[in-house]
């Protein structure tokens, strides 16, 4: 559980000072600050959905009485009591299956991986038995589960605990695969998430979850226009958005290398070259109106991933612009992904092995033809 | 097997005689039905895998004879009697193996894959052991909704290796779930026997349903060619579940074919299937008891044998009379609430296709 101890050194002052009393007077505290943390976002998704439907409830290792192990549900168990809050013994087959049975007969679980790389014990319950079902009942039944957790790389916790998980479970239909960056689109996509009747796959990032996001200012429009459902507090699964817009180049991104790429952007817009930074947001199903549209007005499209290329969220990218758009492109799609091995632990080894902004801006130059 | 002897006299007089050639009657429809299915199989009429309930019959119509309204039903892929006897028309249940529109999952489930939650049986899971956490599941949502209702949750003697059946058992004993764990042990899982299988059987008295001892989930073994033993077992040990939490029954049962029906079944002897068809098929002993106790004539079982006969042969012409799914059926009920499915790279095929 290599994890789960970095996780309490990093959440470990905050969790202090947050103190049981305290988190119920979280709310108002909110209220008047102007930023949230991702990891706030989640949690007053979770509550507020939860206060909403009796059939929501939450399960995981660690999500109750530890306050979860990245502190996402701090103040759940307190709030809904130990039947809406469960907390479940390591096996992650088991409880994932239970938490797919409990759907299938009408509740609403949101499932806690302490991190998707321990969601493989249970990939089974979520490709055979949570995606599939509704297809192989002809319809009779839905499987209304939200499957979330932190995936992708953390800090120097090497191989077998960093691993983006997002082209894997993108690969199937029945689910809906979402990755969001900011706090606010976490907040209303996890609340979209349970309540939609479909399986969802909700990838967190550890890395955002202490980062702030201000709740004053929508930081992005909305990519396409139309089918914007949902009631104000909710997002429309599906949709991305527009970060940045620009001229020169499209960089196409999801959760944490939407914040690399806005910096890059930044970075390059000063050297001349005018970057429009699409934050995908959902990974399936995939708006690839939106890059179709950016494509035409940039010609030029960068696709940055975190995992590995083989395979990835990228390499759909790139075929669908490249039958969808290919009149408009300038430069075949080009992508940046991580190195094709597995993480390492060195940290000068596990820098190198990852997308960064400099890789970002020296690849924009490159399909731009600009030194 | 059985090792122990048959109680059915002392079992007999607890069953009043309407609900004895019930039993008989259930049997035999199941028994039927598969006799059909393999038929049709053979005419290439059913593909993939079919695997045939023929010898296990008593289990699952005792069980259900057991069972309450509000109780759930969720097994593995050898499913079609459990579909029977929770009340679905053979004729949906046929066409369903026949890849046919009418079928109970509109052709695209088959026979590993049949649902009917409107009846509460969560299926039909293909992958072996998947549904017992998945059965755990449902009978969470029995104790989160208090509906005192009872997720009896069959797998079989193969399952009981899996992992994630340990894992179910261990949650169900913590969080005191209403679950019954039946394990339909057949003495093969496909063509293993349980003693290669399965560390500990080998030794005298072990048996699978003890496993659940290390959880502290109580449990038995109950003759399963014994319709009526299976019933007053499951009886007691409902009460048990809807009170206290899980408990383990452990079958013990025969397949009279094959795992599946590309299975010739050259693991064991013919004297052995022959043996058990003779001395222990749980219809014919039942058959027999009616008779003796005088609960059925001759003429009377003849006319529910030619009864049921008649309707799994209409079940499996209606079945090859019906159309096989439209092709828009493709792409529908991949998502809830979303009429039809266009994932973008077909469109894209599509519109080069048109």
């Amino acid at each position: 559980m290599v994890a789960q101890t970095i996780a309490q050194g990093e959440v470990q002052s905050q969790s202090q000072e947050q103190s049981q009393e305290q988190s119920q007077e979280q709310g108002q505290r909110l209220a008047a600050r102007s930023t949230q943390t991702v990891r706030e976002a989640i949690r007053d998704a979770m509550a507020e959905e939860m206060r909403r439907d009796e059939k929501v409830f939450l399960m995981g290792e660690e999500v109750a009485n530890y306050q979860g192990a990245y502190k996402v549900s701090l103040g759940l168990l307190e709030e809904f009591g130990e039947k809406r809050v469960r907390d479940t013994p390591i096996s992650e087959a088991g409880f994932c299956g239970i938490g797919v049975g409990a759907a299938l007969a009408g509740l609403r679980p949101i499932v806690e991986f302490m991190t998707f790389n321990f969601a493989m014990q249970a990939i089974d319950h979520i490709v055979n038995s949570a995606a599939k079902t509704h297809y192989m009942s002809g319809g009779a039944l839905k499987c209304p589960i939200v499957f979330r957790g932190p995936n992708s790389v953390a800090a120097r916790v090497a191989a077998q605990h960093s691993q983006c998980y997002a082209s894997w479970f993108a690969h199937c239909p029945g689910l809906k695969v979402i990755a969001p960056y900011s706090a606010q689109d976490a907040k209303a996509l996890l609340k979209a998430a349970i309540r939609d009747d479909n399986p969802v796959v909700f990838l967190e990032h550890e890395l955002l979850y202490g980062q702030e996001f201000s709740l004053a200012e929508n930081s992005s429009e909305e990519g396409d226009e139309e089918g914007g459902e949902g009631d104000g507090e909710l997002l429309p699964i599906g949709k991305a958005a527009i970060a940045k817009t620009g001229n020169d180049a499209t960089i196409v991104a999801f959760s944490r290398m939407v914040g690399l790429a806005l910096q890059a952007a930044e970075q390059l817009e000063k050297q001349g070259i005018s970057c429009e930074v699409i934050d995908l947001r959902t990974l399936r199903p995939l708006d690839s109106n939106s890059l179709v549209k950016s494509l035409r007005k940039t010609n030029r499209m960068l696709v940055v991933e975190e995992g590995w290329g083989f395979a990835a969220i990228a390499s759909e990218v790139s075929a669908q612009m490249n039958e969808k758009a290919f009149d408009w492109l300038d430069a075949p799609v080009m992508r940046l992904s991580a190195q094709d091995v597995p993480l390492p632990y060195a940290a000068n080894l596990e820098a190198n092995a990852l997308p960064n902004i400099e890789k970002i801006c020296s690849s924009v130059k490159t399909l731009c033809n600009k030194k | 097997m059985p090792t122990k002897i048959s109680s059915e006299d002392k079992n007999i007089a607890k069953v009043s005689p309407q609900l004895a050639v019930s039993l008989f009657t259930q049997m035999l429809e199941v028994r039927r039905f598969e006799e059909r299915a393999g038929q049709i199989y053979g005419l290439g009429e059913i593909g993939g895998f079919c695997h045939l309930y023929v010898g296990q019959e008593a289990v699952v119509v005792g069980v259900k004879s057991a069972m309450q309204k509000q109780d759930s039903m969720i097994t593995g892929y050898r499913e079609h009697g459990h579909m029977l006897v929770c009340g679905i028309d053979p004729k949906k249940i046929m066409a369903e193996l026949t890849g046919r529109a009418s079928g109970t999952s509109k052709g695209k489930g088959g026979s590993m894959h049949m649902f009917a939650p409107e009846k509460e049986f969560y299926g039909g899971h293909g992958i072996v052991g998947a549904q017992v956490p998945i059965g755990t599941g449902v009978a969470l949502k029995h104790k989160y909704e208090n509906t005192n209702g009872v997720c009896v949750t069959f797998f079989g003697d193969g399952a009981a290796n899996q992992g994630q059946v340990y894992e179910a058992f261990n949650i169900a004993a913590l969080w005191k779930l209403p679950v019954l764990y039946i394990i339909e042990n057949n003495r093969y899982g496909m063509g293993t026997s349980v003693q290669r299988a399965a560390a500990g059987t080998t030794q005298d008295g072990h048996r699978l349903w003890a496993r659940g001892r290390a959880y502290g989930i109580g449990g038995k073994e109950v003759d399963g060619m014994d319709v009526i033993a299976v019933r007053e077992a499951v009886v007691e040990a409902l009460q048990h579940c809807r009170k206290k939490g899980p408990f383990i029954i452990e079958m013990e049962t025969y397949r009279y074919r094959g795992h599946s029906m590309s299975d010739p079944a050259k693991y064991r002897t013919k004297e052995e299937v022959q043996g058990m068809r003779e001395k222990h098929d749980a219809i014919e002993k039942m058959r027999a008891k009616l008779l003796k106790q005088n609960w059925a004539s001759e003429k009377q079982l003849k006319a529910i044998e030619l009864s049921v006969r008649e309707k799994m042969k209409a079940a499996a012409d209606f079945a090859l009379a019906q159309p096989l799914p439209d092709q828009e059926q493709l792409f529908t009920d991949v998502y809830a609430n979303e009429l039809s499915h266009t994932s973008a790279a077909n469109q894209t095929t599509n519109s080069l296709a048109s």
